[in-house]
């Protein structure tokens, strides 16, 4: 059987009027059933367009250039767009960041909730919509969901909007949520809330996620396997708890050595130095190499490809070369 | 919203106390209405004495009040070319007006709105490029110039349209209405268009940038990625929301055509206010003039009032607010 997602090479570019520029290349990576992936880096490192990019839906001027999205063994890149919006918000749901933004103010609840079922499920009554919504607001934990079937979106706080839109998200049992920092616009306190919601339904229900975020520490709480994002490549890849414990880019390390908990009480931050390159002004060779403390003369000529490192997470370092690969 | 409405309608009455100032300023700056009662052969003590009487040496305050006291009962004084009331001659001329702007309202909505969403929908279409640049000729041709062209063109040349007048009129109590008869409808049809000929490009622009912005939005993108057909995305999610701001534009622009009637109307000598404010100017018939700009600002604020509580149905947000 396929794998429920293999993303494959995939080069993301943006037909900018100055000329075009790449935002991704050559991403790879794949999703079990049920699984739960974290998608990490600074921001601007593509993780968003690579989320986007999954169900088609990258913002002009961007188009996905070349590489395979295999959804059920099906390449959602070159799939018709009639096809493609059956799988949108059906087969595999979106969270968006801001939900504040996210839904339409004009629009009751009840209304933004239904039209999926109606869209996706047109053999549903409009009761029987009505109540797999309900049923899916209690999911959420939000009380009194008859009530807030006729409600607008002004009328929700940050924390309730987002619990609706993860209840819309589940209104057709997707095989895959793909969340693109569903937490980072909530209060704090609320940020773990919704995260433990999430990954409670992603676990009762087998559902795949592909977890958006710049927080380490929210991903090695939720998921499995994490991949490690820089500059538009995927610079590590592996189980979560060795990425973590053990990590091999000089990236990944940074980025660890970063989290509050890493630094002695206080001490300052360790944050790495520099920042990330924008997509017009890419160095030659490795794209960390201005950051980076291991440096060496090949980082300026050769962009590292991704492979195993000594403790089997795969990394795009020259500082594990081929030879170690096969030991 | 009972108290949005409350609040909005108390902003309306500002509004008309604050025109009835100004009505009153003109009042007092233009004319001497002792000499146009009078005529010039009288005595300076006579016309001393007729001012005292007419109570105009009395402080502006007092004048002013009885300004306002006679105005709420509807009198405006006296026009002196027709020696009738002021307020009579509007509301004859009234319908005339209205009945324009009703039309070149209604030809506005009816392309404006499928015009500019289409040309936001299609932005690269060769049509929405042609519109664009069309509507750009369109608005900056005066509106004068294009009804003297459509004259020239459908009336003198192709005799297809009369090219001045109400035509059959049918009396409805008070009320004299040329859209009952086909004569009518014929004689109304130009001045409309050419009415609507500066708004209706301003307002396909209007649209066609609102839906673009909103089509950039969060939650736009949010309804393509749940799978909804363009038809919905548009339709519903999009329209609704540009709708909001076009509305508030609207009652605006509302009340610039009016002031466009006065051209209009003096091209094809239709005879509703437009026509009767520029004959009142040739003949510094004060009054009436007064009499004009008290109406029209009345309806102004009263149209534009109206569309705010429209705007208010519409907008989830106020309607809430209102209750709170
Ligand atoms: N519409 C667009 N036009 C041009 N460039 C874009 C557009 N959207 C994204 N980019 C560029 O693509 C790159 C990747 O952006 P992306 O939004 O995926 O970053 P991200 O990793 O999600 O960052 P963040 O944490 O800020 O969300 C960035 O350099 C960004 O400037
Ligand atoms: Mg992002």
């Amino acid at each position: 059987m396929a794998k429920l997602l293999e993303v494959r090479d995939l080069v993301i570019r943006f037909g900018l009027r100055t000329g075009e520029v790449t935002a991704t290349s050559g991403v790879s990576f794949s999703l079990d059933r049920g699984e739960r992936l974290g998608l990490v880096g600074e921001s601007g490192a593509g993780k968003s367009v690579t989320g986007f990019s999954i169900i088609n839906l990258i913002s002009k001027p961007g188009y996905i250039a070349s590489g395979e999205v295999n959804f059920n063994g099906e390449n959602l890149a070159r799939v018709s767009p009639e096809r493609m919006r059956q799988i949108r918000g059906n087969r595999i749901s979106m969270i968006f960041q801001d939900p504040m933004m996210t839904l339409n103010p004009v629009l009751t609840i009840g209304t933004q909730m239904t039209e999926v079922l109606h869209r996706h499920r047109p053999e549903l009554s409009r009761e029987q919509a009505r109540d797999i919504a309900l049923d899916k607001l209690r999911k959420v934990h939000i009380p009194s969901p008859e009530k807030r079937l006729e409600q607008y979106p002004h009328e929700f706080s940050g924390g309730m909007r987002q619990r609706i839109i993860i209840a819309i998200a589940l209104l057709t049992d997707p095989e895959l949520i793909i969340a693109d920092e569903p937490t980072t616009a909530l209060d704090v306190t609320i940020q773990a809330e919704i995260m433990d919601l999430l990954m409670e339904l992603c676990e009762k229900d087998g559902m795949g996620l592909i977890l958006i975020t710049h927080d380490l520490a929210v991903v090695s709480q939720v998921t499995q396997n994490i991949a490690v994002m820089y500059a538009g490549r995927i610079v590590e890849k592996g189980p979560t708890s060795r990425v973590i414990a053990q990590p091999q880019h000089p990236y990944t390390r940074g980025l660890i050595a970063a989290l509050p908990q890493s630094s002695r009480h206080g001490e300052r931050l360790n944050q790495i130095p520099g920042m990330m390159p924008t997509l017009k002004d890419m160095p030659p060779g490795c794209a960390f190499n201005p950051r980076c403390p291991h440096v060496m003369e090949i980082c300026h000529r050769q962009i590292p490809a991704l492979r195993p490192g000594s403790n089997g997470n795969m990394a795009a370092c020259h500082l594990y070369p081929e030879e170690n690969a096969h030991e | 919203m009972i108290a949005f409405m409350i609040r909005r309608l108390a902003q309306a009455l500002i509004v008309i106390f604050i025109i009835s100032l100004i009505g009153f300023a003109i009042k007092q700056s233009v004319g001497d209405p002792v000499r146009e009662l009078t005529g010039i052969s009288v005595s300076a003590e006579e016309r001393q004495e007729f001012r005292e009487k007419l109570g105009l040496n009395d402080p502006w305050y007092v004048q002013y009040g009885r300004f306002l006291g006679h105005t709420l009962q509807g009198d405006l004084g006296t026009s002196f070319f027709y020696k009738r009331p002021a307020t009579e001659v509007i509301l004859e001329k009234a319908p005339a007006t209205l009945e324009l702007v009703f039309v070149s309202s209604l030809i506005i909505i009816l392309f404006s709105v499928p015009l500019g969403v289409f040309s936001a929908i299609r932005p690269d279409h060769f049509f929405s490029r042609l519109l664009m640049g069309g509507s750009i000729v369109g608005v900056s041709i005066p509106v004068f110039l294009t009804a003297i062209m459509m004259v020239y063109i459908f009336s003198i040349k192709l005799g297809w349209f009369p090219s001045y007048g109400r035509g059959e009129l049918v009396m409805l109590g008070g009320w004299g209405t040329g859209l009952l008869t086909v004569d009518g409808w014929m004689h109304i049809l130009m001045p409309s268009v050419a009415l609507s000929s500066i708004m209706l490009p301003l307002f396909i622009r209007l649209i066609r940038a609102e839906m673009m912005e909103v089509l950039e939005s969060e939650y736009i993108k949010y309804a393509w990625a749940k799978g909804l057909s363009s038809r919905r995305v548009w339709f519903v999610h999009a329209f609704k929301n540009t709708l909001l701001p076009v509305i508030t534009v609207g009652g605006v622009q509302l009340g610039v055509t009016i002031a466009f009637t006065i051209l209009t109307e003096t091209v094809f000598q239709w005879q509703g206010l437009g026509f009767m404010f520029m004959e009142a100017v040739e003949r510094s018939d004060a009054p009436l003039l007064v009499a004009y700009l008290m109406f029209v600002g009345v309806v102004m604020v009263g149209v534009n009032t109206i569309v705010d509580l429209i705007y208010g149905l519409v907008n989830p947000t106020i309607r809430i607010a209102g209750v709170k």
